[in-house]
């Protein structure tokens, strides 16, 4: 095709019938690429349905997740009335990491959601601002940042003592970092872009800036990369738990779970490993759809 | 390169000094005195003041973080108010059994990773690329302490091939105390293979794709150069990411440490908590965490020393 | 099409034109910018970049100043003080007879919107997010026009600059080639109405014949929408081609400003000399004897002393070490033509040592 030259008319709707504030129609097209990768696809759907058996606990188990029986300790998975079989105290499994899954996606979500608000502020910033405000924040970040993550998480929790509150307080202190870290690369990098400038040139004021060209350019990465975290998230959170540093029992929560479980390795080795694999799954879901998601938020990879 | 070198470990030194701060705020951000806490009930007032005078839990906080920080730069972390040994002793043990477990799972896990990776990257597209995709996606998503159980489950306690806790004693025979190792090296392993492994793929694709290499390729020049240009290439990305591995398989062990009754760092810190055993908690957590920034800083140097571009 | 964008040319008076015609358009004087360099053990500045070094001229209301010179000579940096994305350390601008940025001239927020800038990378210069008519009507709907009047201004400049809104309007920046990205950018730089564009390289990434396209549509706009370019490349043969007059630079500095004719068929300064001589030229009128350029132009951070091309300068002497040559009328022979032509270079017999052979 020449340069100049129109082209044949598309099947597109001109713009004039369509008159819009110009807000990006680009998030469209990422959820029509989401659609067509069944993938991402499957794992979401396994992820809702976790929700679901999580969320919804009463709906898919009458049973009591709190209170057992001595006569049914340690059935196998497959016993009838209790399809995965009971723990150490004779609660229904299948009743425990339904309800249990709400305490560890809690453990594990809430987290991250915090770091996102702050760490994505900070990082914000300090990718936009620069100077001597992004430095100083990037430099406390690079101290937390020398802590391996689940070292930290042990420390603070450790400290502060169990309970969820704690878990989650010292699981969003580990991901700020990161998240400010991710913020900051793609916002200076987006703050490069000659768009940015000649927003910049034709008057657009900072916030403008930030809100329409930066935000819409960066949230995509950070969120994807939130994602992945909650991934890291869970097994951490978890993790906790089953050090005895986060829930407390007799809550269900599938880090606590396993660890309780363990001691009944050599009774019931299946029904032992069972909250892991919950654990493993949810993981990998999150690890995948954010895998799914960033390849359909890259427009040049997707024409 | 010394001037780089030096300027990093300048750099290094406010990180430190930062970690420092935060590890001994960390533990006096909780209000009410360690000895306080510790002490019975009925303990008379002088013998718990006798006990913070000793500890020198009686001065100002400042003054406490500097002497702190000052013995603890000449290896002196003062003794567990647990058992009043001192810290350094029980802190070195539990270090080098750490090691031992880091250093052979870090040394599995980049072997399988490098060479999974490699061969995905050779037969991109093909069975065995989809194959250790899959496996290695499966690798990093592992929650390590269940991979434990797992494994335990299918060596020990399925068929009684391998002991699942402890090290075992000195008195055992060698191999009976290898044997020991197997379990939680393996543990160990999974997690830097999948990282390493994905990693490798993709440098070793993203370099096999530069026009120039599959001109070398398509002029029939032996492969060689070719293998020579992209182990250079791809060296200092994936040394970077073995390095923070290896970091974390120390500071992250204490779960698997857990799981497998493991007398190293990670059980000291378990133990420190429970017994709010301030100094061994202090003590474990800032060598964890130095290590951590020390390793950084080697990788960076290692990196500069092979790929000068990334001296800046 | 919007009534203000089909002002006909022949319109003699633009409201916003205050000084008259004989009042330049733009005006700068001693303009300075001086990047920190950064390094050493603490990260201290251990250096600095001269990027752009007490440089002046003025724009002519109408008129295409050229600006040419290798890169890394500072054009860029000169854009962007300009449109100040770069605050200057020194100097004066002064827009039809306004100071830019001072209490009583024209604050910075007016002079962009009568003046706006073309970017070299006309992919990274729109927001990918954007579809093209939401990247041209942004800046009009920022500055408080309605949504739909914005975005029918966008499909007039569209159709001004030779795409048809229909099919493009809607488009992703990915959607488009290169040289129809840099034609919605140029539309993009017309949104606000300005009377000045500065054009900073705006076609040199585009191949030959795109480029001869866009150069058209460039003089097309420029006829109808009375507007006056700075122009910047380092292809002389599309200086020569669009400008009225030249600024040659050299690591920060001026070194020959004059108009268009004069600089190309006397070129005084051994540097503009040097640079025609490595130029590929098909005229043989123009082959000259002249020593091609040789060798990196030094850095800037650190530039030599005095005259800075001495280090690449065959008739350089003890004194263009020690003194600033100044920018003066050529110590050999006249200017032609109604406008000056300077030069800063302290030796006649390096000005006349004619390069160019008239056959
Ligand atoms: N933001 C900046 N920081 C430091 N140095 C810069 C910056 N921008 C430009 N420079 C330096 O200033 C000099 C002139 O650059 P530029 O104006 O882009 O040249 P040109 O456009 O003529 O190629 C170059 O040496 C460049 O490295
Ligand atoms: S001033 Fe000297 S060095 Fe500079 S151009 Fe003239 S003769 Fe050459
Ligand atoms: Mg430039």
């Amino acid at each position: 095709m020449s340069e100049a030259t129109y082209d044949l008319p598309s099947t597109r709707v001109a713009a004039a019938e369509q008159p819009a504030a110009p807000t990006p129609g680009y998030w469209k097209s990422v959820g029509q690429r989401l659609i067509r990768d069944p993938v991402t696809m499957f794992v979401t759907f396994v992820l809702l349905g976790i929700l679901f058996i999580t969320i919804g606990a009463p709906l898919v188990t009458n049973g009591d997740p709190f209170t057992g029986s001595v006569m049914t300790r340690l059935k196998p998975i497959g016993t009838p009335g209790h399809w995965l079989g009971t723990d150490e105290t004779g609660r229904d499994l299948w009743t425990r990491i339904c309800y249990g899954g709400r305490m560890s996606l809690l453990a594990a979500i809430l987290p991250v959601s915090i770091a996102l608000v702050v760490g994505g502020f900070l990082g914000v910033v300090a990718g936009f601002v620069g100077g001597k405000i992004g430095n100083l924040i990037m430099r406390v970040m690079d101290v937390f940042y020398a802590f391996p993550s689940i070292l930290l998480a042990i420390a603070i929790c450790g400290i502060l003592g169990n309970g969820l509150r704690n878990a989650i307080f010292a699981l969003a202190i580990v991901f700020i970092p990161p998240l400010v870290r991710v913020s900051e690369t793609v916002t200076a990098q987006a703050r490069q872009l000659d768009f940015v400038e000649a927003a910049r040139a034709s008057g657009t004021t900072t916030m403008q800036i930030i809100r329409h060209h930066v935000l819409a350019n960066v949230l995509g990465p950070i969120l994807v990369y939130a994602t992945s975290l909650i991934s890291v998230s869970i097994i951490i959170s978890a993790g906790l738990s089953f050090l005895g540093l986060g829930v407390t029992p007799p809550q269900p929560e599938w880090g606590l779970m396993l660890n309780s479980l363990r001691q009944a390795i050599y009774v019931q080795p299946y029904v032992a490993a069972l909250p892991g694999l919950m654990i493993f799954l949810t993981s990998m879901c999150f690890n995948l759809m954010s895998d799914g998601f960033r390849s359909a938020m890259d427009v040049r990879l997707n024409k | 390169m010394l001037v780089f070198a030096i300027r990093r470990l300048l750099q290094a030194i406010p990180i430190l000094l930062g970690v420092s701060l935060v590890v001994f705020g960390l533990v006096h951000i909780v209000p009410g005195n360690p000895i306080d806490m510790l002490m019975p009930p009925e303990a008379s007032p002088e013998v718990i003041a006798q006990m913070k005078a000793a500890f020198g839990f009686d001065k100002p906080l400042y003054v406490q973080y500097f002497l702190w920080l000052f013995r603890a730069m000449q290896g002196d972390f003062g003794l567990s108010v647990f058992n009043a040994t001192p810290v350094m002793g029980q802190l070195m043990v539990a270090l080098s059994n750490t090691f031992i477990l880091a250093i052979l799972g870090a040394s599995l896990g980049f072997a399988l990773g490098i060479t999974f990776g490699m061969t995905a990257a050779m037969f991109h597209g093909k069975w065995p690329d989809k194959l250790f995709s899959a496996l290695a996606t499966c690798g990093v998503s592992l929650p390590h302490y269940w991979c434990a159980i797992v494994l335990v489950l299918a060596f020990s306690v399925l068929n009684d091939f391998l002991p699942a806790q402890g090290m075992g004693d000195d008195s055992l025979p060698l191999y009976q105390r290898l044997e020991h190792l197997v379990l939680p090296v393996i543990t160990l392993s999974l997690i830097p293979m999948g990282v390493i492994g994905r990693l490798v793929r993709a440098t070793v694709l993203e370099i096999l794709g530069q026009d120039f290499v599959g001109a070398l390729g398509a002029k029939g020049l032996p492969r060689w150069p070719v293998i020579r240009h992209v182990c250079k290439n791809a060296a200092p990305p994936v040394l970077a990411i073995m390095g923070l591995q290896f970091g974390y398989l120390l500071g992250g062990s204490i779960l698997v440490e857990t799981v497998f009754n493991w007398p190293g760092s990670g059980n000291l810190l378990n133990l420190a908590i429970y017994r709010r055993d301030i100094p061994v908690l202090q003590a474990t957590i800032l060598v964890l965490a130095s290590f951590f920034v020390m390793l950084n800083l080697m990788v960076d140097i290692a990196q500069a020393a092979i790929d000068p571009r990334i001296r800046r | 099409m919007s009534a203000a964008l089909s002002t006909p040319a022949s319109t003699p008076v633009d409201p916003r034109d205050r000084g008259g015609p004989a009042q330049p358009m733009l005006l700068v004087e001693d303009l300075r910018k001086h990047f920190p360099v950064r390094g050493g053990l603490l990260n201290r500045q251990v250096a600095t970049v001269q990027a752009v070094d007490d440089v002046s001229f003025s724009v002519r209301k109408g008129e295409t100043l050229g600006i040419v010179g290798e890169s890394g000579c500072g054009k860029s940096t000169t854009a962007r003080l300009l449109m100040r994305l770069v605050e200057p350390d020194a100097g004066l601008v002064t827009f039809d007879g306004d100071t830019v940025g001072v209490p009583h001239g024209i604050s910075i927020n007016e002079m962009r919107r009568q003046m706006q800038m073309v970017f070299q990378d006309s992919y990274s210069s729109l927001n990918p997010r954007m579809t093209v008519s939401e990247s041209i009507a942004y800046a009009p709907y920022m500055h408080g026009l309605p949504a739909r009047q914005a975005h029918e201004r966008a499909e007039a400049l569209l159709g001004q600059v030779g795409l048809n809104p229909r099919t493009y309007a809607r488009r992703y920046p990915h959607e488009l080639s290169g040289g129809q990205r840099q034609r919605v950018n140029i539309a993009r730089a017309l949104a606000l109405e300005p009377r000045m564009v500065i054009l900073d390289e705006a076609v040199a990434a585009l191949d030959k014949s795109v480029e001869a396209q866009v150069l058209n549509l460039l003089g097309d706009l420029k006829a109808r929408f009375n507007l006056t370019y700075l122009f910047i490349s380092h292809d002389l043969n599309v200086v020569e081609y669009i400008s009225d007059r030249v600024l040659v630079m050299y690591l920060g500095r001026v070194v020959e400003t004059g108009p268009v004719e004069s600089i190309y068929s006397h070129p005084r300064h051994p540097y503009t000399r040097a640079l025609f001589a490595s130029k590929p030229t098909l005229d043989p009128d123009r082959r000259t004897t002249e020593m091609p350029l040789t060798g990196d132009p030094p850095n800037p951070i650190n530039p030599p002393s005095g005259c800075r091309f001495r280090t690449r300068c065959a008739f350089a002497q003890a004194i263009c070490a020690e003194k600033v040559p100044p920018l003066e009328a050529p110590l050999y022979g006249e200017g032609i033509g109604d406008s000056p032509h300077l030069v800063a270079c302290h030796l006649p017999e390096a000005q006349a040592a004619m390069g160019v052979h008239h056959a």
